[in-house]
């Protein structure tokens, strides 16, 4: 896959297949294209993908709105999840879990249930109650605003999950609480790409892949002993092992 | 988002454009002395209202039109106006209203047949010039509460409308009301006697239905000693290819501990993208808390008209008396509204409060102005203005002139301000999370209206909402 922000191609070539209930783990430098390999996924507006395509059950992600890709079960949890003022945070869940069963024909949850749900993850996450009240990501700190992310996830239960990020700015115990949330939504069946600059975070959810993209390409894959080559020796060895 | 889409959204039709053919008297265009007397004549009004008629004519003609307004519109020829039109057969029950006028007020949804009178909503329409149907009078008649046209408070309650009239807003206040003065055809009047708490909302609708003609209605309402009364407008009016004139004035009276709430939903007919048509909207309303502990609050939703200068103002006057202002006003397409409010203080540890919603979309612009004014005897008078501005897309404005005058030291004013925009990625954020493009600007929007909408009574509150929805669709960028 190619893709390009405004004239700049950032994916020269990509080529990624994610297994079924994996986890996988993409590492590289900054500007390697990580971000944008997942803004080309769920279909955000500054990506522009030039050649290739996403096929997911059968179906490829680049002809569908973000609000399709999102409703089939594709969730992003941000880097620098935006602040949205006046929106009840959890009037804003319940909206976004209502679509989804909505849109699966099932039935739609109501406030009181909603509400019941949100608590108990609310509680498991070591978030405040208030989060409930408080507007969207508005005022939150930044480990805040990366529980709400994973609180998001727990509620919607998606089917593929790409979290770009969710260990920058966390302090010990927040990135503790956030790993529980990821490793609570493991299943065999879900499928996780965890973007992330550091390996501390995969002392609590164990990938099975690795995957180093450097300059818009995939240069290796391997298993999480490939963690462990990097931390000892830097990108560099990686790139001069090419 | 594409641009596009959101201006599509934006666009969107005017639900309530449509006209009824109704046989009408309608006396011919122009202002003069004759149009007054043929007015009064209608109206079967006392002498002494034709005089103060004439007497605001004369002093109309020495006036100009201001044009400190932030709104640009071509000039009003004010000889082209006809200034009064009437459904020809003038009703005296609900029997007897034409058909095709309670047809017109089912397509706006307004509960004027019996059936829907179990909402409990006291409602009075203006049908171009007139009172058509003042629902529930006998119920309140006995907890001895006046809910009439105002043409019919001249006749019954002479004592009263004079006591009051011109009370809050002189006859000569300023341009727009002293031509009301001269020509207002019809309005609501209302009188909550003392130590009563009126039980039901009271609404006034208004339409304006014949072509060429302007709407001028007049609505006072005094809340004795200890009362309370809250009070709903809306209005709407047909989709023409002209600027139609709309000149109204309130005038508001709160005795010693008395509320009065009012609300409105402006929903005049906004004119197309290109500024074609649409409603004149020039509109003195004014409160006073004439009283010690006395209460004024004004609640707006202004979603139509092409122009709208509006400023619903309190004067507080009793001690420790209370104005609030809580405004949405939304200006889409080529709409401009200028609009705020004034809040006098001059009775000892008086407050107000300002909360101002502006949203602007495709080319509309919303421009906020606010006076506060503390005078020398009014110590302990507090103030808290918030106006937030919302923008959607590139090409419309947003402008806030806030004007603070104390002249009283112990005084405590506070002003905030913010403007935003919806941005690529809020709306994306939202769609990520399943919600679409067009529920995410809902979304957004209604979040930034909240703390106006909840003063809202709660029938109101679903309108405003949805006529929201409606105004903006498709508005997003």
């Amino acid at each position: 896959m190619h893709a390009k922000i405004g004239d700049k191609e950032i994916l020269k070539g990509l080529d990624l297949e994610l297994q079924k209930g994996k986890i996988h783990v993409i590492m590289g430098t900054n500007g390697a294209g990580k971000s944008t390999l997942s803004k080309a996924i769920v279909g955000h507006y500054d990506v522009e993908v030039t050649q290739g395509e996403i096929i997911y059950k059968g179906k490829n992600l680049l002809e569908m709105e973000p609000e399709e890709r999102a409703l089939e079960g594709v969730f992003l949890s941000f880097q620098n999840p935006v602040e949205i003022p006046g929106v009840n945070n959890a009037y804003f869940l319940r909206n976004a879990l209502n679509a989804k069963e909505k849109h699966h024909g099932q039935k739609e949850t109501n406030a009181a249930e909603f509400l019941k749900l949100m608590r108990k993850h609310i509680e498991q996450l070591g978030m405040k109650p208030d989060m409930i009240s408080r507007a969207l990501n508005d005022g939150f700190s930044g480990g805040e605003k990366k529980r709400n992310e994973i609180l998001q996830m727990e509620i919607l239960q998606p089917e593929v999950i790409i979290l770009d990020e969710i260990d920058s700015g966390l302090d010990i115990d927040a990135l503790k609480s956030v790993s529980e949330g990821i490793n609570r939504m493991k299943n065999g069946e879900r499928t996780f790409l965890v973007i992330t600059h550091y390996s501390r975070i995969l002392d609590y959810i164990h990938p099975d892949y690795v995957h180093i993209l450097q300059d818009g390409k995939i240069v290796k894959t391997g298993g999480p002993e490939l963690v462990k080559i990097l931390e000892a020796e830097g990108y560099q060895a990686v790139q001069k092992d090419l | 988002m594409a641009q596009e889409e959101v201006d599509k959204i934006l666009s969107q039709e005017y639900k309530l454009g449509f006209s009824v053919d109704i046989e009408a008297d309608t006396v011919a265009p122009g202002l003069n002395e004759g149009v007054l007397r043929f007015i009064s004549a209608k109206k079967e009004e006392p002498e002494w209202m034709l005089d103060l008629r004439i007497k605001a004519l004369r002093k109309w003609e020495e006036m100009s039109e201001p044009h400190w307004a932030q709104l640009d519109y071509t000039p009003v020829d004010y000889q082209s106006v006809s200034y009064f039109s009437a459904p020809k057969q003038a009703p005296n029950s609900l029997d007897e209203v034409d058909e095709k006028i309670l047809e017109a007020y089912e397509k706006l949804g307004i509960p004027l047949e019996e059936q829907k009178m179990l909402q409990g909503i006291a409602i009075d329409a203006v049908f171009d010039s007139v009172s058509v149907k003042t629902t529930y009078s006998k119920t309140l008649m006995d907890l001895g509460i006046i809910f009439c046209s105002i043409s019919e408070a001249m006749r019954e309650h002479p004592e009263l409308v004079k006591k009051y009239m011109f009370s809050v807003v002189p006859m000569t206040d300023n341009y727009f009301a002293t031509l009301n003065s001269a020509v207002f055809t019809d309005g609501t009047f209302v009188y909550v006697p003392k130590g009563v708490r009126c039980p039901m909302e009271l609404s006034t609708y208004f339409r304006i239905n014949a072509k060429n003609t302007g709407q001028f209605e007049r609505t006072l309402i005094i809340a004795d000693e200890g009362s309370y009364v809250s009070y709903n407008e809306g209005c709407s009016a047909p989709q023409r290819d002209e600027n139609q004139l709309h000149a109204a004035v309130v005038e508001l009276i709160a005795n010693k501990n008395a509320e009065i709430k009012y609300s409105t939903i402006q929903n005049w007919y906004p004119g197309d993208e290109k500024g074609k048509g649409g409603i004149y909207n020039f509109v003195t309303k004014r409160g006073l808390c004439e009283g010690e502990n006395s209460k004024i609050s004004w609640t707006q939703v202004e979603t139509g008209s092409s122009i709208t200068w509006k400023y619903p103002s309190c004067v507080l006057k009793g001690d420790n008396s209370v104005g609030e202002f809580y405004s949405v006003a939304v200006t889409s397409k080529a709409q401009q509204a200028d609009t705020g409010t004034k809040m006098i203080h001059i009775g000892k540890n008086t407050r107000s409060t300002i909360v101002s919603k502006g949203i602007s979309a495709m080319h509309g612009q919303n421009t906020y102005r606010g006076l506060v004014k503390v005078s020398p005897n009014a110590s302990g008078a507090r103030n808290h203005s918030q106006c937030d501005s919302l923008l959607i897309g590139p090409n419309c404005g947003a402008h806030t002139f806030p004007y603070l005058e104390s002249q009283n030291s112990f005084g405590q004013i506070e002003h905030e301000a913010t403007t935003s925009k919806i941005s690529d990625e809020q709306l994306f954020y939202l769609r990520q999370r399943n919600i679409s493009e067009e529920d995410a600007v809902s979304m957004i929007v209604h979040g930034f209206c909240k703390e106006v909408f909840t003063q809202l009574p709660m029938e109101f509150a679903v309108e405003a909402k949805e006529l929201l929805n409606l105004t903006l669709e498709g508005s997003v960028g």
